[in-house]
C-alpha cells in the first residue's frame, strides 16, 4: 500500500491509526453466485392499520352487517373464495391466486394487551416485542445481526423507501433503504465522500467515527453493486406506475440478478380509514392488487414463483363496527397475507374471526404475530428464530 | 349533536397539530438563540426523558414549560410536577386508573423508565404502586386533580415498604432509592460523557446527586469540573442527535428559512420530531440513528443548505399525526410538500438564506497559513483532518468563497457528525 506524505491537521489529541482494508469491502471482491432456489421474503407492510373485516369478508355472518349497516360489503359485490368468505371487490389477483393455489389467509392475528397507537403499535410489530417491552432493534434486523458473518455483503436486507424502518435495524447490521438503484448510485457518486473514505484511517476502538466511516463505506460500495446487480437481468414485465408497482419492479429485477439478498420490504398506506373508507381502501387495494399480480406474473414467467414468499401485515386491524363517518376506528386483531408457490396451506388457513366473541368491540387474537414471523425464519430462512424473537415460539404449518 | 361535536373535535384535534408544529419551530429557534443553552440542552435531555406523545398542544405546552423550568433544579421536583401533569397522566392512561379496575400503565412507566429502571423493582410492586396512583386525574382545564372516589386507600406495599400509600408517597420512596439516583445519573453521563457508561464514575456522582437531594446542577457541575470529562476517550464519544446537528449547524451558521417547515421534514426524515417520540422510552440515541440512507442525509445536510439543493426524498407518513388523511386534505406547505416529494422542484423548498458574513467575520484576523487550523477548532472536537483534500474541494477565487466552501466541505464529514 502506497501511503503519501500529506499535509495533516492534527486537533486535540492524537488518535493513531492502522491503515487496514475492512472485511465489509472485501466482501465486494469475492466473487458471489447465488444457490439455485435461492429463498426470498417480500414483506409488504399496509400502514395506517388496513380494515380486516372489509378484506376478508365473512359472509356469512349477520353481525357483521348488523354492525356495519353502511360500510359491509355485500355478499353479491364480494370476490366469494368460500361458502362463508369473500375477498374486497378490488382483490381479483388475490382471488385468482387463491383459485391457483397460491394464496394463505390467516385470521386473527395479534398480541396480547394490544396497542391503540398506530406508532406503538407498529413499533411492536417491527421489533416483535411484547406490548410492555421497548427495543431498539427490529425482527429483520436482528435476523441480519444472527445471520451476517464478516465479510458477508451488506445487502441481504433491503427496503425500498427512502427511510429505513425499525424493523430492519439490528444491534450490528442494518438493512439498505433506497427507492431506486439508479439515484442510490447517483447519489454515492460523490467523489468528495469517496475521498474522505479513503483517507480515514480507522482506529480500531470502534471510536463512533469509525462507525460512522464504516457505514458510509457500506453504502458506497453496496450502491455501487445493487446498481449492477439491478441492470443484469432486468425484468421485461410491465408493472402499474405506481408506487407499490415500481418497487414491486424494482424487486422483480433484483431477484433475478445475482444478488445474496433474501428479505425485501415495502410499504402502502395509509389505510387510516376514520372518514370515507370505501374511496380510499378500494383506491390502496387497487394498487395493491395490480402490483402483485404483475409481480406474481413475473415470478412465475422466471420460474422464481416457488422461492418467493410475500405477505402483509398492518399494525392493527380496526373496530367491528362502523363510524358515523362512513369509516372506521383502531382496533386489534388482523389478517395477514401469504402469496408463493411453496405455501403447505392454502386459502383460509384458520377459522374467520369470531364476531360473537369481542373485547369492548374488538376482535380477541388468536394467533401471536410472532409466531408467524418464527415461522419464516424457521422454515423460510432457515434461521434461529428463538434467538432473533427473543423465545421460543409455536410454528405454524403453512409453511 | 354528536355529530356536531366529532366534526369539532377533530377541528380542535388539527389545530392542535398544527400548534405542535409552531411549537417545535418555535423550541428549535430558542435552543440556536437562546443564553441559557445548558438550561435548552438539558430540557431536550428531559423532554426524551419524560417522553410523551400527546396531541393536545395545552397539555403538551404545560409538559415543556414544567422540563424547562425545572431542568437545572431538583430532580424530585420535576418528578413530581411532570408525574401530575395532564400530559402524562393522559399518555400513561392513568385517567382509567381506578380502584375498581386498575391501569398499571402509569406506574410502570415510572418505575421502569423515569426512576429505577428496568429489573429493579418486581411486577407485584407495580401492582401495588398502581393502586397508589388511583384517583390521579386532571380536569378539561389540565389542572391536576386527585378524584377520592375512585382512589385505593388500603394498605399497599411497594419496594419492601407498607403503608395507605397515595401516589406522593410513592414517588417519595422512589426518590429515596439511590437507584433512581444511579439510573438518572447513567442516562445523563451517556448524554454528556460518553455512550458507554463507566460504573465507577458513575457511581461516584449517584452517591453525590443522591447526598444532595438531586440538585440537578450540581450533577451537572460534578461531571464538567471533573478531570476525566476531558479525557481524550470521552470527547467525540457520542453520535449527534438529529435536533443536535441542525441546532449546532444553525448556531454555527446563523441562517433564516423561507419556509421553516422544511425543518420539520428534516426531523421526520432523520427520525427526531420534538414532541413524537418512537414510545414512552424516548429516542434510543446512539448508533441508532445511523444506516446508510440517514447517514447519506446527514453528511449531505450542509452542502444541501448552501447550494438551496433538495434532498429528493419522502419521509415515511405519521399515522399518528395524519389521521390516514388522503393527499391535499390538510393544506399546509408540509403536507404540500410530503406530497410532492420533498423538494421535487428543485430549490423551491430548501431556500435558506445563510448569513455568512456573520460567519466569516470572526476569522478576519486569521492569517492564510492557520486559517484552515481555526476553522476547524471551530467545528469539531478533536481529529484529523486531511488539508490536502479538503483543499481540493475548496474554491480559491476569493477569501469569503475559500471560508465558505471549507466550512461545508468540513460539515460535511463523518467528523462533524460526532460530538
Amino acid at each position: 500500500m502506497l501511503i503519501k506524505r500529506r499535509n495533516f491537521i492534527q486537533l486535540g489529541s492524537l488518535a493513531t491509526g492502522s491503515m487496514m482494508v475492512p472485511d465489509f469491502l472485501k466482501a465486494f471482491e469475492k466473487p458471489l453466485s447465488v444457490p439455485a432456489g435461492n429463498k426470498v421474503v417480500v414483506v409488504i407492510q399496509l400502514s395506517g392499520g388496513n380494515d380486516g373485516l372489509n378484506t376478508v369478508i365473512p359472509l356469512r355472518n349477520d353481525l357483521y352487517y348488523r354492525q356495519r349497516p353502511k360500510l359491509g360489503i355485500m355478499k353479491e359485490n364480494a370476490l366469494s373464495i368460500t361458502d362463508d368468505a369473500g375477498l374486497h371487490p378490488s382483490l381479483t389477483a388475490l382471488r385468482e391466486l387463491h383459485d391457483s393455489g397460491s394464496l394463505g389467509i390467516l385470521s386473527s392475528v395479534g398480541y396480547p394487551n394490544p396497542d391503540r397507537s398506530h406508532f406503538r403499535s407498529m413499533d411492536i410489530w417491527h421489533s416483535a416485542s411484547s406490548s410492555r417491552e421497548y427495543l431498539d432493534t427490529g425482527w429483520l434486523g436482528r435476523y441480519l445481526d444472527a445471520q451476517c458473518k464478516p465479510g458477508d455483503r451488506p445487502t441481504l436486507a433491503m427496503e425500498i423507501d427512502d427511510v429505513l424502518s425499525l424493523a430492519l435495524k439490528g444491534n450490528q447490521m442494518k438493512g439498505l433503504a433506497f427507492r431506486d438503484p439508479k439515484r442510490l448510485y447517483g447519489n454515492s457518486q460523490e467523489k468528495y465522500f469517496k475521498d474522505l473514505g479513503v483517507a480515514h484511517k480507522i482506529t480500531g476502538e470502534e471510536a463512533p467515527v469509525d462507525y460512522l466511516y464504516k457505514t458510509m463505506a457500506e453504502t458506497l460500495s453496496s450502491a455501487d453493486y445493487i446498481f449492477q446487480q439491478s441492470k443484469l437481468h432486468p425484468t421485461r414485465q410491465s408493472y402499474p406506475a405506481t408506487s407499490l408497482g415500481q418497487n414491486l419492479k424494482t424487486i422483480a429485477s433484483l431477484i433475478f440478478s445475482e444478488i445474496n439478498t433474501k428479505v425485501y420490504y415495502v410499504s402502502l398506506g395509509s389505510f387510516d380509514t376514520h372518514f370515507a373508507q370505501e374511496v380510499q381502501q378500494k383506491r390502496l387495494f387497487t394498487e395493491l392488487n395490480d402490483a402483485v399480480k404483475s409481480f406474481t406474473d413475473d415470478l412465475k414467467a422466471n420460474n422464481r414463483f416457488d422461492d418467493v414468499l410475500l405477505f402483509t401485515f398492518s399494525e392493527f386491524g380496526r373496530r367491528v363496527s362502523q363510524n358515523a363517518s362512513g369509516g372506521t376506528d383502531h382496533g386489534t386483531a388482523n389478517n395477514m397475507f401469504f402469496i408463493g408457490g411453496g405455501l403447505k396451506q392454502k386459502g383460509l388457513i384458520n377459522e374467520l374471526p369470531d364476531l360473537s366473541d369481542l373485547q369492548d368491540g374488538d376482535l380477541k387474537y388468536k394467533v401471536d404475530f410472532r409466531d408467524v414471523y418464527a415461522t419464516v425464519l424457521h422454515k423460510w430462512l432457515d434461521a434461529d428464530d428463538a434467538a432473533i424473537i427473543g423465545k421460543k415460539s409455536n410454528y405454524l404449518a403453512f409453511l | 349533536m354528536q355529530e356536531l361535536s366529532k366534526e369539532k373535535r377533530q377541528e380542535i384535534r388539527k389545530q392542535s397539530r398544527e400548534d405542535l408544529k409552531s411549537l417545535n419551530l418555535s423550541w428549535l429557534d430558542e435552543m440556536v438563540q437562546s443564553d441559557a443553552q445548558l438550561r435548552e440542552k438539558m430540557a431536550f435531555f428531559w423532554h426524551g426523558h419524560f417522553a410523551c406523545r400527546q396531541i393536545n398542544i395545552f397539555f403538551q405546552q404545560n409538559l415543556l414549560d414544567i422540563i424547562r423550568n425545572n431542568a437545572l433544579g431538583n430532580f424530585g421536583d420535576l418528578l413530581r410536577e411532570v408525574s401530575k401533569s395532564a400530559s402524562m397522566l393522559s399518555f400513561l392512561n392513568n385517567q382509567q386508573n381506578r380502584k375498581k379496575s386498575p391501569n398499571e400503565n402509569f406506574a410502570r412507566e415510572v418505575m421502569e423508565l423515569f426512576t429505577l429502571g428496568r429489573g429493579n423493582y418486581s411486577e407485584k410492586d407495580i401492582k401495588e404502586a398502581a393502586r397508589a396512583f388511583t384517583g390521579w386525574g386532571f380536569n378539561l382545564a389540565g389542572e391536576f386533580v386527585f378524584r377520592e372516589n375512585f382512589h385505593d386507600s388500603g394498605l399497599k406495599t411497594v419496594l419492601g415498604r407498607t403503608g395507605n400509600f397515595e401516589g406522593d408517597d410513592i414517588l417519595d420512596i422512589l426518590l429515596e432509592s439511590k437507584q433512581t439516583a444511579r439510573f438518572i445519573s447513567t442516562k445523563i453521563y451517556r448524554f454528556f460523557v460518553n455512550e458507554h457508561a463507566d460504573e465507577k464514575k458513575i457511581e461516584w456522582l449517584a452517591d453525590r446527586f443522591y447526598n444532595s437531594q438531586y440538585d440537578i446542577k450540581k450533577l451537572l457541575s460534578d461531571i464538567f469540573t471533573s478531570v476525566w470529562f476531558y479525557e481524550d476517550k470521552n470527547i467525540g464519544a457520542k453520535i449527534k442527535s438529529p435536533v443536535e446537528l441542525l441546532v449546532g449547524v444553525r448556531r454555527i451558521l446563523p441562517m433564516n428559512f423561507e419556509q421553516e417547515e422544511v425543518q420539520l421534514i428534516y426531523q421526520r426524515l432523520l427520525g427526531q420530531v420534538l414532541f413524537y417520540p418512537p414510545n414512552v422510552a424516548g429516542w434510543p440515541g446512539g448508533k441508532n440513528w445511523i444506516d446508510s440512507s440517514s447517514l447519506m442525509y446527514r453528511l449531505r445536510l450542509p452542502r444541501v443548505l448552501h447550494d438551496d439543493d433538495n434532498f429528493n426524498v419522502k419521509p415515511k407518513d405519521d399515522d399518528d399525526v395524519m389521521m390516514g388523511q388522503p393527499d391535499g386534505r390538510i393544506k399546509n406547505k408540509e403536507q404540500g410538500m410530503r406530497n410532492k416529494e420533498v423538494g421535487s422542484k428543485a430549490g423551491k423548498m430548501i431556500n435558506v438564506d445563510i448569513d455568512w458574513p456573520a460567519y466569516i467575520d470572526q476569522f478576519s484576523k486569521e492569517k492564510k497559513e492557520t486559517l484552515p487550523v481555526k476553522m476547524a477548532s471551530v467545528l469539531f472536537l478533536k481529529g484529523t483532518i486531511d488539508l490536502d483534500l479538503l483543499n481540493k474541494y475548496a474554491e480559491k477565487d476569493s477569501r469569503e468563497n475559500y471560508i465558505r466552501s471549507l466550512t461545508i466541505a468540513m460539515m460535511s464529514m463523518p467528523e462533524y457528525q460526532i460530538s
